[in-house]
């Protein structure tokens, strides 16, 4: 009997990334620049589409001509350009920026693929706020004016990112205390809601559920302004801590032993969070797809290193934003539907797609 | 590069789980075995080295400098932990993966002596060729190694290993064994591995730390330990210390006659 098998497998073929890893790793980072820049490109055309449609049929060459100089084609363009469409167009990418941002860091620190603003209660609670001012009148900062339903909407969400925060503080809270922390927020946020739609008036309640459906007609150049200024000071705060959130994917037990400070990184996080996700639900109402189909795209294409994973979810959070802001637009000419029907009607065909290719990629 | 622990007490809330635990001075390029059966203390210990848990009392010196004075950074820069639960489904590669190890100090940009770094430490443990591969279709054995390589690629002064062979075949038992052994050795780093298996403790360790109910039961020469009727009492079996032909020492182990009921925590 032969007892002297050979431990160690044969190599029948040269691997060339098991010759050189560096190689492959240079070239796998290579490849990713590539993919941002492409999805960049893509996050251009789909805006200058954007812009483009819309009723009045003007061609692209005169819309162009009125965006780089707004009194080429008179006054009229004017208005419809940068007052209409413009706004539109631009809140559209900055609100889709923000919630495809800030799903990717609530998955990523709540280590659930599933946590998003929506699903954590956060957009439920916006909803609340908003049927609150609109039914009752009641606001929470007095006498605001106008502004009372989009002002209500913004500090029920970042009341509701607060309780979460204040759960994440709770003694032997994880990340899964959280997730069921947002969820039991979501669901009594909801009994809220239909309570107030029931004592709504018609007028009332279907302003409630425009509300509910999202939609991208209250843009103003006010919010781009205030929304570009808080993806700017967030996103490098967040690319800063890019290596220490990646380390935290691997578990956080891992991540300590590497030196991060998890229960602050949690924290500062959170916070970040709560100021996107509580701005782009007042900004639009409730958009409950980006969030979740943003990171998960930019997850199948460059992985969880959070210097590519966090621009690349917010890239195609706005991709995704602006693409069903066209549709939106283009399904009936003359109709503008709100656009949170819209991307969950063609994102989430598009998402399950995605997601069962790649289960099958993983079968082969 | 000295490791003393002296008098160190853990408690998770009012359940005491180390107790005044000492050891000797534990010398530099020293491979310590942690031995002990299930729930003895020994992850507790490591936590509590690696700053994961608060010592209610007692004190951990390296180098003659009390590792709860140094700051987050400095002590894990310093000392490295890879805990029981490894593996995960995030989607890195195994480069990535070490490369974050290394990444947690040293700045945003990735320097091409960091990415040589890496390489050099997937050679050593033989593992270049799982470089481009999923962490998260990684097997539990091939998960383990990489983690024995995150812990290498630092560098540190003191590695803790909570138990890194319990998923290897044979082959990389030793393997990885033999090579956090001759790091240990060239670096000049403690290196204490919390291990089941007292054949493979025999075979690896300078010194031999036997823990039980969070209680130092024997400490000392790998041999002189395993030799000790402590051995057979806190495991509860029979035990003895054997010599192969070749000169290594084994352990033979058996249930005594009357197999004692016992209650794994």
């Amino acid at each position: 009997m032969n007892t002297h098998a050979d431990p160690q497998p044969v190599p029948t073929a040269i691997d060339p990334v098991a010759a050189n890893p560096a190689l492959g790793y240079r070239s796998r980072i290579g490849r990713r620049l590539a993919l941002v820049g492409l999805l960049t490109a893509f996050l251009f055309v789909s805006f200058m589409v954007d812009i483009t449609n819309g009723p009045g049929n003007f061609s692209l060459k005169i819309v162009f001509d009125t965006l780089l100089d707004a009194r080429a084609h008179g006054v009229k363009l004017e208005v419809v350009v940068w007052d209409y469409r413009l706004p539109v167009a631009v809140t559209a990418i900055l609100v889709g920026a923000m919630l495809g941002a800030a799903g990717a860091e609530m998955q990523t620190i709540l280590n659930n693929p599933l946590a998003e603003p929506f699903t954590l209660g956060v957009s439920s609670a916006a909803s609340f706020g908003a049927a609150l001012a609109i039914v009752t009148g009641m606001s929470v900062i007095p006498n605001i004016g106008p502004l009372i339903v989009t002002i209500n909407a913004f500090f029920f969400a970042l009341g509701t990112c607060a309780l979460l925060l204040l759960a994440s503080r709770l003694r032997g809270a994880g990340a899964d205390t959280m997730v069921l922390f947002g969820i039991a927020i979501f669901f009594t946020f909801n009994a809220l809601l239909a309570m107030m739609q029931y004592a709504a008036s018609e007028d009332e309640l279907s302003r409630i559920v425009f509300w509910m459906m999202g939609s991208l007609s209250r843009a103003s150049w006010e919010k781009i302004q205030l929304g570009a200024l808080l993806l700017a000071l967030i996103l490098p705060f967040c690319m800063l801590r890019s290596w220490q959130l990646t380390a935290l994917r691997m578990g956080e037990e891992t991540a300590r032993s590497m030196g991060v400070d998890v229960g602050r990184l949690r924290i500062e996080l959170l916070i970040c969070i709560s100021l996107l996700a509580a701005t782009a639900v007042s900004f639009v109402g409730t958009v409950g797809f980006v969030g979740l189909v943003g990171p998960h795209i930019a997850r199948m294409l460059v992985g969880e290193d959070q210097r590519f994973f966090l621009p690349l979810s917010a890239i195609v959070g706005a991709l995704v934003l602006s693409i069903a802001s066209i549709v939106s637009k283009t399904v009936t000419p003359g109709v503008l539907y709100p656009i949170g029907i819209v991307t969950a009607l063609i994102g989430v065909p598009v998402f399950v797609s995605l997601i069962l290719s790649t289960r099958k990629e993983k079968l082969r | 590069m000295t490791l003393i622990i002296d008098k160190l007490t853990v408690s998770y809330g009012n359940r005491q789980v180390l107790h005044q635990v000492s050891t000797e001075a534990l010398a530099p390029g020293s491979f310590i075995g942690l031995i002990g059966p299930n729930a003895a203390g020994k992850s507790t210990l490591f936590k509590a080295l690696g700053g994961l848990i608060r010592a209610r009392s007692g004190t951990m010196d390296l180098d003659g400098k009390s590792l709860d004075a140094l700051s987050r950074t400095e002590r894990a820069r310093q000392v490295v932990y890879m805990p029981q639960a490894y593996g995960c489904n995030a989607a890195l590669t195994v480069f990535e993966s070490v490369l974050l190890a290394l990444k947690q100090e040293g700045g945003w940009r990735v320097g091409g002596d960091q990415i040589a770094r890496v390489s050099a430490t997937l050679d050593t443990l033989s593992i270049p060729h799982l470089s481009d591969r999923p962490i998260g279709a990684l097997s539990g054995g091939q998960a383990q190694m990489v983690a024995v390589a995150q812990c290498l690629v630092r560098a540190p002064r003191l590695m803790l290993l909570d138990e890194p062979t319990s998923a290897l075949d044979l082959h990389h038992q030793l393997s990885i064994l033999t090579r956090v052994h001759e790091e240990a050795r060239r670096g000049g780093m403690v290196v204490i591995a919390a291990l089941h298996d007292l054949n493979l403790a025999a075979k690896f360790c300078d010194r031999l730390i036997l823990l039980r109910n969070g209680h130092v039961v024997a400490e000392g020469e790998t041999r002189k330990v395993l030799a000790l009727p402590a051995i057979g009492e806190t495991y509860q079996v029979t035990t003895s210390l054997e010599t192969s032909r070749s000169g290594n020492a084994y352990v033979d182990a058996r249930l005594p006659e009357r197999i004692p009921v016992r209650a794994v925590a």
